[in-house]
């Protein structure tokens, strides 16, 4: 285990350029983000700021144009496709604002997926979802499928996904944007929560009052690129 | 991972569409399974009309090819003189000439038509040798003097089978041109519907209700033995040209030998097989497209859920898998339901050639083949995904999440 303030990861130079047609798009345009272990991050910006690109890179579902992106040091920028989903698989977790559950799949299943993808051993697995489901209170509701449950039920299970195989950053993208402010309030609790418990937190989101009342560090991004960092006094 | 569960929870919400596109593998696997169940079946029972005599039994009809204008190619009949220069030839042992004649036979009020055969009076037992196991079920077999009276095929004697709405049993009187017939004997089911619908009768009998003469219908010649039979067969030919003045190649009636008349069957049969197998394969290859065309589409339309699968630590392999296996599953489905399709109607298909021949051929449930048929379909259905699993495995991850 690292221990909390220590650098997880690091953007250097990092740059995304979409090709739309003729024209290119710096869709993020030379950034530098340091995110320390423990952290709670808002990325913030307005739309087409770049700050879902960043995210994408900082989370290692994108691969930059320019630039290198370390994860514990290592630089993630250099690796293949495969690599990089067994760094996401191992030691990030995803949460959408559209929550991407697996339709087809129940609760408890959509929960062990990472797991199962992982090759985990079905007792582990067993354990683990068990313990998850019982920290964001959903036992209840196990064996419902993704429709059969509330969007607030959603996201807490997209949570429970983003967690299971223990890695060290959770990305949040939007993660209340779906949801309304009380609803919203639960998840960010949630979040919270795992942050006291040392994970660390990266937060996409376009509104400041969330920003400010979570986040200790924000950036700022406009035109795909970092315009202001500001730091809350612990 | 468990690539099983999860392409069975997919293919539950397939909508009918990708189902349709499984009718090339069900009919491909359909026609194989009730082919080879029919076919082995078919070959015994066609083979069991002919087998039914032994193989060094050589039969003679006139006909053939006939020469010259139209009209003009009248059969010339073969005639028991025909019959008794054949038997002087050193490789024929026997040599019985047989009258099958149409006439109408009336019982219990209620006339039909049918075949009677005759039988030479103090020849029986050879005739009754050469035709096969010939035995009497009920009473006894037609004998020697035994005229005015018959003997009949085992589908006279069922009451509900034979037209007549009454059991013919021995004793009974039957009335064949008006002219009255005792029954002596019902002969043993023979499993040929020739052989089981024929009235046994004496020739001088069968001679005064037609009038034929001297001619006969075909005449029935047993070899020395079995390894004489083809040259019993050129020394007949030879003899029945000189005696009926043809030229050779222009011969105006047949000499058939059970193994020709066999091989011409089984090489019908195998025509058949043929036929049924290029449709079988025209099937399995649309059923291919049609797999290859319901996975491209499944992949398109869970793009989102490849993303998020990508998101949370796929790999492209695992990716790969899981199209991999839903589609040989889809393959596996299709070929299941052919099996059960192609057992029935192998099982339909025994029962019309049964009931149409009289024959009791079983079906043959072939497991190896049924085992085959499910690996095959599973490997159809998995080659048929290979491609669109690609597809899928190679999703960029941000724009498959984009949907």
């Amino acid at each position: 285990m690292k221990k909390r303030g220590e650098e997880i990861i690091r953007l250097e130079g990092a740059t995304k350029y979409y090709h739309m047609g003729e024209v290119i798009v710096k869709a993020v345009d030379g950034i530098d983000i340091s995110i320390n272990k423990g952290d709670f991050v808002a990325v913030m910006g307005p739309s087409g700021s770049g700050k879902s690109t960043a995210m994408n890179l900082i989370g290692s579902l994108d691969m930059a144009t320019k630039g290198h992106i370390f994860l514990d040091k290592e630089d993630i920028s250099l690796l293949e496709e495969s690599d990089l989903a067994q760094v996401r698989g191992k030691h990030i977790g995803f949460i959408f604002q559209q929550f991407n559950l697996i339709p087809t799949l129940t609760v408890k299943e959509n929960i062990m997926l990472p797991m199962t993808l992982q090759n985990l051993d079905a007792d582990e697995r067993e354990e683990r979802v068990q313990d998850l489901m019982k920290k964001m209170e959903l036992q209840e509701r196990e064996d419902h499928y993704p429709s059969q449950i509330s969007g607030g039920q959603q996201q807490r299970v997209a949570i429970a996904r983003s967690i299971a195989n223990d890695p060290e950053v959770v990305l949040a993208d939007e993660p209340t944007g779906n949801l309304d402010t009380k609803t919203g309030e639960r998840v960010m609790d949630f979040l919270n929560k795992l942050n006291k418990e040392g994970k660390t937190i990266v937060m996409v989101t376009h509104d400041p009052d969330l920003a400010k009342k979570y986040a200790d560090v924000v950036y700022w991004l406009v035109d795909g690129k970092v315009k202001k960092i500001t730091r809350k006094k612990r | 991972m468990d690539y099983f569960v999860f392409s069975v929870r997919n293919l539950k919400r397939k909508g009918i569409r990708s189902w349709l596109t499984l009718l090339g593998i069900l009919i491909g696997i359909a026609a194989v399974v009730s082919l080879i169940t029919v076919g082995s079946g078919l070959k015994v029972a066609v083979n069991s009309q002919f087998g039914a005599s032994s193989t060094e039994v050589i039969t003679i009809q006139a006909g053939g090819t006939s020469f010259g204008p139209p009209g003009s190619g009248t059969v010339i009949p073969l005639t028991k003189q025909d019959a008794i220069a054949i038997e002087q030839l050193s490789s024929v042992e026997l040599a019985i000439p047989r009258n099958i004649e149409v006439g109408k036979m009336e019982y219990n009020n209620i006339v039909q038509f049918g075949y009677a055969g005759s039988v030479v009076d103090g020849r029986e037992k050879e005739i009754y040798e050469l035709v096969g196991n010939i035995e009497a079920e009920y009473g006894r077999l037609l004998e020697s003097g035994d005229f005015g009276k018959v003997m009949l095929g085992y589908s006279f004697y069922e009451g509900e089978k034979n037209g007549y709405e009454k059991d013919i049993l021995p004793g009974k009187k039957v009335l064949i041109k008006d002219k009255s017939f005792e029954v002596v004997g019902i002969v043993k089911k023979q499993g040929s519907f020739i052989l089981d619908s024929i009235v046994w009768i004496q020739d001088s009998d069968l001679e005064n209700l037609i009038g034929y003469g001297d001619n006969v219908s075909l005449i029935v010649v047993k070899a020395k033995n079995k390894d004489s039979i083809d040259r019993a067969k050129e020394d007949i030919e030879k003899l029945l040209r000189n005696r009926r003045d043809v030229k050779i190649g222009e011969e105006n009636f047949e000499v058939s030998t059970p193994e020709a008349t066999l091989e011409s069957v089984n090489s019908v049969l195998n025509g058949i097989q043929i036929f049924i197998i290029i449709i079988a394969s025209i099937s399995i290859f649309i059923g291919i497209i049609g797999i290859v065309n319901t996975m491209t589409t499944s992949v398109l339309e869970r793009k989102k859920e490849i993303g998020i699968m990508k998101a949370i630590g796929a790999k492209n392999s695992q990716i790969f898998m899981q199209f991999f296996v839903e589609s040989g599953m889809l393959g596996l489905i299709g070929g299941a339901i052919g099996i059960i399709l192609g057992l029935l109607l192998g099982y339909v298909g025994i029962g019309a050639i049964n009931s149409f021949l009289g024959s009791e051929t079983q079906p043959q449930i072939n497991f190896i083949l049924i085992l085959f048929s499910l690996i095959g379909s599973f490997l159809i259905g998995s080659i048929a995904g290979i491609f669109p699993a690609m597809q899928a495995a190679k999703q960029n991850p941000v724009e498959a999440l984009r949907g």
